[in-house]
């Protein structure tokens, strides 16, 4: 047992978070400026946060991940950090030669009050900023919110200053995305296309965290959505945020600034979010869907009408994030599963307002989010009512070993396998896949457990 | 020298390495950046600040403390006390390997706990929910020891962890807690977290439990961190010699061993610069003496374990020793034969940790590979030039945030091991005592000797040399291996290792030829992309 301690009584803690399901701020603010072409993140504060941060991203995508610190010690800590940022920002543009940094804070710089705003600022009325660079910022105190945050705060920071309005409105849609893999982004663009609709996507991590092999280190990788892009969404019809947490605060700062009227919408993972998406986007842009968008639907319906028999009132327990969680236990729904317990450390009342919705003929279903919502929780839970399989990251697979549970990994981060950022799980086609791992793990479980003469060739 | 002569001169791929920094910046890493010579050892500047803006491989002096000394002490319930992130990705992610007695007994490594401070405990202080949180780790574990690690913010509001953790240990009574300033912006790297960590190991654990073990030839094994399963190898090999393994500092330790430590007679040291103080301060209170081994190579393992023996000057020992090895170096030998032609005369370069990219160097020299170039992320003077440099270090204000404790010898528990006498007669055999000769001695001339080398550096230095292998960490793996090189992480070995001992250096060995002989680097382009010189593809087409 490798989660020997966890024990089956629960009992309420107010001082301990044993587990997270969640981590800090500023990773999330990096993975969101990796989504903007040429820029180069930067943390504000001492090296640990950016290793730390460095290292997940890249365990999570297998990619090179470029971000600069302000190597704060202890002179910075006391004295503050501006002499640090301002340095580093020469030292970038320097070696690095980005079109953009972005720059975010964490908990050491926030507490002794470091005002980017005031220091980015300076170092332009320096003339530390090369013509035709930027340098935008985002606030990102790591004693805040959650990763999830820290992307929606890092994706306001970027509608906020780069978009202009130049009175004339442009044939397109902004899709403001909230937190996806770069398959999932590929992916929407893949359906806006085929729908004939012109949207601009942002962030966009794909051609940057899935980039190819070449034989050749690019510092900045082909993708990202352009400045110039970025700067049009001021000029969009509208803009489709997707998520309410992660997506949703990019939007409303492109409302507040340029007067982009906006809706939110789920990220479209699984049948019913897709639905909405596709729906949404044909309305805001005016065009019919296609029938091979209706197909796409078609084929995974199929599936889910075929199968029904092996997902039926399978209990699941999901661990992760909210605007991932939201749609997921839908789907799970959709499947005719049981969504058992529902754990997210992310803090927020929208998640919980969600999930009330969609869990209202779900009555045995337990959901919590923010403090205390942790995965020491969650597997008490468990051990207190077992489900039949366990949706999260990575760091689930202690309990499912323990519990002896089938495990579909999904979410942020997953250190120990490939293809999450590869092959979408938006969308009807990431449904699909969605569908076929839930299947693969129900079936192998089945045939590893089936007596001899119970053992199956066919379904 | 041989392996470098198609290269150009050095000295001018060094300016190359700095040319893009802004002149100050360029001033400042040129003494980072030396060109060997290991008969004079030119000095390095090192354990320094990193520039601002630079991309470096160094992490903080949290990560140093908590990831890397106490992480793997199975048996200690770890408190991150700050904001979720630092407890969250310190959790797991080293591969330090741990095999409790009995499924029942104690391990708290899969887990991880944090204060998950929030806004209002950095407006209004977090001591209280500190004290909470002990309290409910303590009502939910019973574990015989708490540690507390402070992050960034804890230290900046001025919460008194050791205060806390004082109120904590008198009011559980049967708990040791115990509190670490271990603040990420402490110091310039790691190194001043392992500085941290093993001072407080020092006075909160080593010395509490004096039963003395059974066993002739009593131990510990200091700097040993036990990735990818590198202890048990070398436990393996103690137990096959008659050594007996009093404590690991700490690589599948415990509390327990941690306590006892103290009455071994000799402690051996792997990673220098983690954790050399700690022979120095159990020297001087305990009276036992050390000396520098390394368990990464064959041959090393080999030299290594005769020096002990050598230190313990009892001919069954000797004799028993002469037996593992062996014992075990045919299988070595083999592995050697069938491997090294396909590896010889191959390049690596080695930038990662304090001792790291000194050890794995004999691996490499096995195989008849050369290093290029190394150098270290987190490491002091004495890592690259010897021992002897240290009364000439400078002290300045980043090295002054790092308590040194002031240590004398304890008035019932010294007890020397060796008089000063026997100490002087056995360095006269040969044997270093209390000596390490750094990296550089063992390095070819006009090689590349690079501290906290920066992204752009390592990859000026892949596009000059372009080296059949590049080993460091996993920030740098991808970026490397996009240029077309195999990186080979050395913190935590891609799910490998171990690569200690005799079995471990065969690991290695394998592990090494399979990347640098893998087909696939020379089907990166494809066969329609044109080579330069070749012929455009040709074909007839048949037109109808």
């Amino acid at each position: 047992m490798l989660l020997r301690h966890t024990t089956k009584e629960v009992k309420e803690r107010e001082g301990l978070t044993i587990n997270p399901a969640k981590t800090c701020q500023p990773i999330g603010a990096m993975y969101a400026a990796l989504g903007v072409h040429g820029c180069l993140p930067h943390s504000h504060g001492s090296q640990g946060c950016c290793a730390y941060h460095r290292s997940t991203l890249t365990r999570h995508y297998k990619e090179p991940v470029m971000s600069a610190t302000s190597s704060f010690t202890e002179g910075a800590s006391v004295f503050g950090g501006q002499a640090n940022l301002l340095q580093a920002i020469d030292t970038i543009f320097s070696v690095y030669d980005p079109d953009v940094i972005a720059v975010h804070s964490t908990c050491l710089s926030e507490t002794i009050g470091d005002d980017l705003q005031q220091i980015t600022k300076k170092a332009l009325d320096d003339g530390k900023i090369p013509e035709g660079k930027r340098v935008i910022y985002a606030s990102t105190p790591s004693f805040v919110g959650s990763h999830v945050t820290g992307y929606a705060n890092m994706l306001a920071g970027i509608a906020e200053q780069f978009a202009k309005s130049t009175g004339e409105k442009k044939d397109q849609i902004n899709i403001v995305a909230g937190w996806m893999e770069p398959s999932d982004m590929r992916e929407i663009k893949r359906i806006a296309k085929e729908m004939g609709v012109r949207i601009v996507l942002f962030p966009d991590t794909s051609d940057v965290l899935d980039a190819p092999q070449t034989g050749k280190h690019e510092f900045y990788p082909k993708g990202g959505t352009t400045i110039e892009a970025l700067e049009s969404t001021g000029d969009s019809k509208s803009s489709i945020a997707l998520g309410c947490m992660s997506g949703e605060p990019g939007a409303i700062a492109l409302d507040k600034k340029c007067k982009v009227p906006f809706q939110t919408e789920d990220i479209p993972i699984g049948l019913s979010a897709t639905d909405r998406f596709i729906m949404s986007l044909s309305k805001a842009a005016g065009v019919e869907v296609p029938d091979e968008i209706t197909a796409e639907r078609g084929r995974l319906v199929d599936v889910m009408t075929d199968m029904e028999q092996y997902l039926y009132g399978k209990k699941v327990a999901l661990f992760g994030d909210p605007d991932q969680l939201i749609p997921l236990t839908e789907f799970v729904l959709d499947l005719n599963m049981k969504p058992t317990h529902i754990v997210s450390g992310t803090p927020g009342q929208r998640f919980e307002k969600r999930m009330k919705e969609i869990l209202k003929d779900a009555p045995y279903a337990n959901f919590k989010n923010g403090l205390g919502a942790d995965m020491f929780l969650m597997h008490q839970w468990i051990k207190n009512e077992p489900v039949d399989l366990l949706i999260g990251n990575t760091y689930g697979k202690y309990i499912a070993r323990d519990e002896d549970i089938p495990f579909v990994r999904f979410g942020f981060p997953i250190l120990d396998r490939i293809g999450h950022s590869y092959f979408p799980n938006v969308g009807y086609s990431g449904a699909l896949r969605l569908v076929e791992k839930i299947l693969g793990v129900f079936l192998d479980r089945q045939d590893r457990d089936a007596p001899e003469e119970k053992f199956e060739l066919v379904m | 020298m041989e392996s470098m002569k198609n290269f150009s001169d050095p000295s001018v791929i060094k300016e190359e390495l700095i040319k893009k920094y802004p002149p100050k910046v360029a001033k400042k890493r040129a003494k980072g950046i030396v060109l060997n010579d290991p008969e004079a050892t030119p000095q390095v500047q090192a354990n320094v600040r990193t520039v601002p803006g630079i991309i470096t491989q160094r992490g903080c002096s949290y990560a140093g403390c908590k990831g890397v000394v106490l992480g793997p002490t199975r048996d200690i319930v770890n408190i991150t006390h700050g904001p979720i992130g630092c407890g969250f990705y310190s959790w797991l992610t080293r591969r330090n390997q741990t095999r409790p007695e009995s499924p029942e007994a104690e391990n708290y490594m899969p887990y991880c706990f944090s204060t998950d401070m929030q806004e209002d405990h950095v407006v209004f202080g977090g001591e209280k929910k500190l004290k909470q949180a002990i309290q409910e780790a303590y009502d939910l574990f019973h574990p015989k020891a708490i540690a507390i690690f402070s992050t960034c913010p804890v230290g900046l509001i001025g919460d008194d962890v050791h205060a806390v953790a004082k109120e904590m240990r008198e009011k559980l009574g049967d708990c040791n807690v115990f509190g670490f300033s271990c603040e990420g912006y402490r110091g310039v790297s790691q190194s001043a977290g392992h500085h941290v960590a093993n001072n407080g190991v020092f006075k909160h654990m080593v010395g509490r439990d004096d039963t003395v073990k059974e066993g002739k030839f009593k131990l510990n094994l200091l700097g040993e961190y036990n990735i990818g399963g590198d202890a048990f190898e070398i436990e393996r090999l103690f137990d096959k010699c008659g050594l007996t393994l009093v404590a690991s500092f700490s690589g599948n330790s415990t509390v327990g061993a941690l306590e006892n430590s103290h009455t071994a007679d000799l402690n051996i040291i792997m990673c220098h610069r983690s954790i050399n103080y700690m022979g120095d301060m159990m020297e001087k209170k305990y009276g036992i003496p050390w000396m520098k081994v390394n368990f990464v190579g064959a041959e090393s393992t080999a030299k290594s374990l005769r020096k002990i023996a050598e230190y313990f000057e009892d001919d069954e020992l000797k004799a028993r020793v002469e037996e593992v090895i062996a014992e075990e170096m045919p299988q070595v030998k083999a592995a050697i034969e069938e491997i090294r032609p396909r590896t010889e005369g191959k390049t690596a370069m080695l930038f990662v940790g304090g001792s790291r990219a000194h050890h794995y160097q004999d691996l490499f020299t096995e195989l008849g590979m050369t290093t290029l170039a190394a150098g270290y992320e987190f490491a002091h003077r004495d890592d690259y030039e010897g021992r002897e440099v240290l009364p000439t270090i400078k002290i300045d204000a980043d090295n002054k945030n790092i308590e040194e404790l002031k240590v004398e010898r304890d008035p019932e528990k010294y007890n020397p091991r060796r008089s000063e006498a026997e100490i002087e007669a056995l360095k006269e055999k040969g044997l270093e005592m209390n000596g390490y000769e750094g990296m550089m001695k063992q390095m070819k001339e006009k090689t590349f000797v690079v501290d906290d080398i920066s992204h752009y550096e390592s990859e000026k230095l892949i596009e000059y040399y372009k080296p059949d292998i590049f080993c460091a960490g996993i920030k740098e793996k991808y970026v490397v291996q996009k240029m077309g090189v195999p990186l080979k992480q050395l913190h935590s070995y891609d799910y490998g290792g171990p690569y200690t001992g005799f079995t471990g250096a065969i690991n290695f060995y394998r592990d090494i030829d399979r990347m640098v002989n893998n087909p696939v680097w020379k089907k990166i382009k494809a066969p329609w992309e044109k080579a330069s010189g070749e012929a455009e593809l040709n074909a007839d087409y048949v037109t109808q």
